[in-house]
């Protein structure tokens, strides 16, 4: 028999059909939904008259355009509002489950499908956000897609999409004390550039991805589309399986246990072929930072920037107002945000926390501490994080993408520097103007204690 | 949304020879909370269009009179970071029919060949010819002949061939879209659903 990788297998399961020297008919698992991405969809199904296929199969919540403050005042802007509004309208209408503000469950869409245990290995999944690569830490195929394919999914719950190539990136050994998933990734990135993965899907193995825990599993798929990738994936293991297990969604007793047996043959072949092949070393990966307007823009966070004649990088350099060969350990920073998909999981809130107990906020320093859900939140308060981030001058605000886009009122003002926790630092990402270095919790932690770009390893220590 | 069909485009050209350009520049996060898909070209690019007080920046290639086109020449990796389709429509809207560079994001190139709008790959060398002959003469014309799957640069060259799958091409040809496909299929997809069932 032909050996296949992890991604074959799940891929060609749902192939339904394949269109002559075109794409594939892919059939969809689980379709998330989100108030920007979804109305034009919506209207396009009304004007075609048809009604929504499988509706059971879409889940909807309210994330990217919230306050996080105040949730259970209505909202003030009106565009948002009448977009939030329209969202529980179309659900409604439609008969899709909606975890709306104020639900208990209501959260960044890619928190919440692994939390509610929605998200379970072998499934293909979609949702109109790029960042719907967070789920391939389950074993899925997910990835992100525009609105038309949002209303083709709705309409006929499938996709068309031509099979991406495949790449094995394996990160092999331990990794040193202060270095998370977050720097693997953005080390990853470095390396291979912002467009390094194009038209790949990007299986993660090796010793060190094992050793994650499935936040740190999803913080790594999650930035897949950061190097262009369509997609990550990693095996699932014991981990996933005890991750999964007792949350709302996922199969319960016996129906979980024939679950796993099933889960457990999701696994790449022994000598299946991919067209790229990486491999790197967990030990070489130190704290990393980014300085740049694109996230494959990276140096650990007591290294120099480079050096590169080209007029995209000295713009790029320019916006942020930093010069070649300078050093960024020491540098004064304005804003610190914690949160997004990227790393708005109660892992990441406990490693922040764990920073900051028994130290006082910089007072240079705003600092926005938004978890990535409802649930986040309320484990957060029952583990008793938001007594230790008060008592270190910070807030814990309510749950959202938040200044991951900047799309709500938490904007960083234009020239300021922001240590961010999220995803992408593109020129006016959090704010017009506004200027992001990418880190992981850790950094930012570490950055909100002493006011300045600080290496965490430092403050470990004491 | 019935989209013009593309087969032979002729016209001027606007570049931008910027890499990586992505989402977030074409169309930034705060101008996407409209719940309909007309109007978003009025904010393209607009950090880079406009200051902070909404003055047009005389720099940028879309304020300056001498470019003007249906085609836009960018650098190489266009349409990265964010699957937001308003990016398409956006483009759309503005006027443009056809994007050039020498390398594509591939949602955005997805969402591109959904909404009307020819993604074109082209090589690095033909990419920085197009910039070059731009800044000498910003009145040089562009053919882009989908059928031929190929673009040149008029009167004499040179030409360069581009890909595209049949199927998109031929959807783009006749103005079909991938919904109609798909709603053709129901019988095959429900017999899918039975097969997997469980
Ligand atoms: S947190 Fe950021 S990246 Fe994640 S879904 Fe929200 S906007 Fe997208």
């Amino acid at each position: 028999m032909q050996k296949k990788t992890l991604f074959d297998k799940i891929w060609d399961a749902h192939v339904v059909t394949r269109v002559k020297n075109g794409p594939d008919v892919l059939y969809i698992d689980r379709h998330l939904i989100h108030e920007v991405t979804s109305p034009q969809a919506f209207s396009g199904l009304e004007r075609r008259g048809i009604p929504v296929f499988r509706p059971e199969k879409t889940v909807a919540t309210a994330d990217h355009n919230v306050p996080t403050v105040n949730q259970h005042l209505p909202i003030r802007e009106e565009m948002s509002r009448l977009q939030v509004n329209k969202l529980t309208e179309n659900c409604l209408h439609h008969g899709i489950t909606l975890y709306g503000l104020n639900h208990p469950s209501q959260g960044i869409v890619h928190v919440i499908g692994p939390e509610l245990g929605i998200t379970q290995p072998g499934m293909t999944i979609v949702c109109g956000d790029s960042h719907t690569s967070t789920h391939g830490a389950f074993g899925t195929v997910a990835f992100g897609i525009g609105t038309s394919e949002v209303e083709m999914v709705l309409a006929t719950q499938c996709v068309m999409q031509p099979k991406p190539k495949k790449m094995r990136i394996s990160v092999e050994g331990s990794l040193r004390e202060g270095v998370t998933a977050k720097d693997i990734i953005l080390y990853i990135i470095t390396g291979i550039s912002a467009s390094g993965g194009t038209g790949y899907f990007i299986e993660y193995a090796g010793s060190a991805i094992e050793e994650l825990s499935m936040e740190g599993r999803m913080t790594l798929c999650n930035m897949s589309i950061e190097m262009g990738a369509r997609g990550g994936l990693i095996a699932p293991d014991d981990t996933t399986f005890d991750y999964i297990k007792g949350r709302e969604f996922a199969p319960k007793e016996a129906d979980f246990e024939k679950a796993v047996d099933r889960w457990r043959q999701l696994k790449t072949d022994p000598g299946a072929v991919f067209d790229e092949e990486l491999v790197v070393k967990a030990e070489d990966i130190e704290p990393m930072l980014t300085y740049g307007t694109n996230p494959g823009m990276g140096i650990p966070v007591n290294g120099t920037i480079p050096d590169d004649p080209s007029a995209g990088f000295r713009k790029s350099l320019d916006y942020m107002g930093f010069q070649p060969g300078e050093k960024l350990e020491g540098k004064p920073v304005d804003y610190v945000f914690l949160g997004s998909c990227t790393n708005g999981r109660i892992e990441d809130l406990r490693a922040f926390s764990a920073m900051v107990k028994g130290k006082k906020k910089a007072g240079n320093i705003t600092a926005w501490i938004v978890p990535g859900s409802k649930q986040v939140e309320k484990q957060a308060i029952e583990e008793g994080l938001d007594k230790i981030l008060e008592e270190s001058g910070f807030e814990l605000r309510q749950p959202g993408c938040s200044a991951c886009l900047a799309m709500n009122e938490d904007k960083i003002p234009a020239g300021k520097y922001s240590i961010s926790t999220s995803n992408r630092n593109f020129e006016g990402r959090q704010g017009p103007g506004a200027r992001t270095l990418l880190a992981s919790p850790l950094t930012a932690a570490a950055a909100a204690i002493t006011g300045k770009i600080s290496d965490p390893r430092k403050l470990l220590k004491n | 949304m019935p989209k013009e069909k593309i087969t032979v485009l002729r016209s001027r050209y606007i570049p931008l020879p910027v890499e990586n350009v992505d989402t977030d520049q074409i169309i930034p996060a705060r101008f996407l909370k409209a719940t309909t898909r007309e109007g978003f070209g009025d904010n393209l690019f607009r950090d880079w269009r406009y200051d902070a007080r909404g003055k047009p920046i005389p720099g940028f290639i879309l304020n300056q009179d001498r470019y003007e086109g249906k085609i836009l020449a960018a650098g190489k990796n266009f349409g990265s970071g964010s699957s937001r389709e308003h990016a398409a429509w956006a483009l759309y809207d503005f006027g443009f029919r056809v994007v050039i560079s020498s390398f594509f994001a591939d949602i955005f190139k997805n969402n591109a060949l959904n909404n009307g709008l020819l993604p074109v790959q082209v090589s690095d060398g033909f990419l920085a010819l197009l910039f070059k002959r731009a800044e000498e003469n910003p009145e040089i014309l562009l053919e882009v002949n989908l059928p031929e799957q190929s673009v040149s640069i008029l009167p004499d060259g040179p030409e360069e061939s581009f890909g595209i799958n049949s199927y998109k091409k031929e959807c783009l040809i006749k103005g079909y879209d991938d919904i109609d496909y798909l709603l053709n299929l129901k019988d095959q997809i429900e017999a899918f659903e039975e097969q997997h069932k469980g």
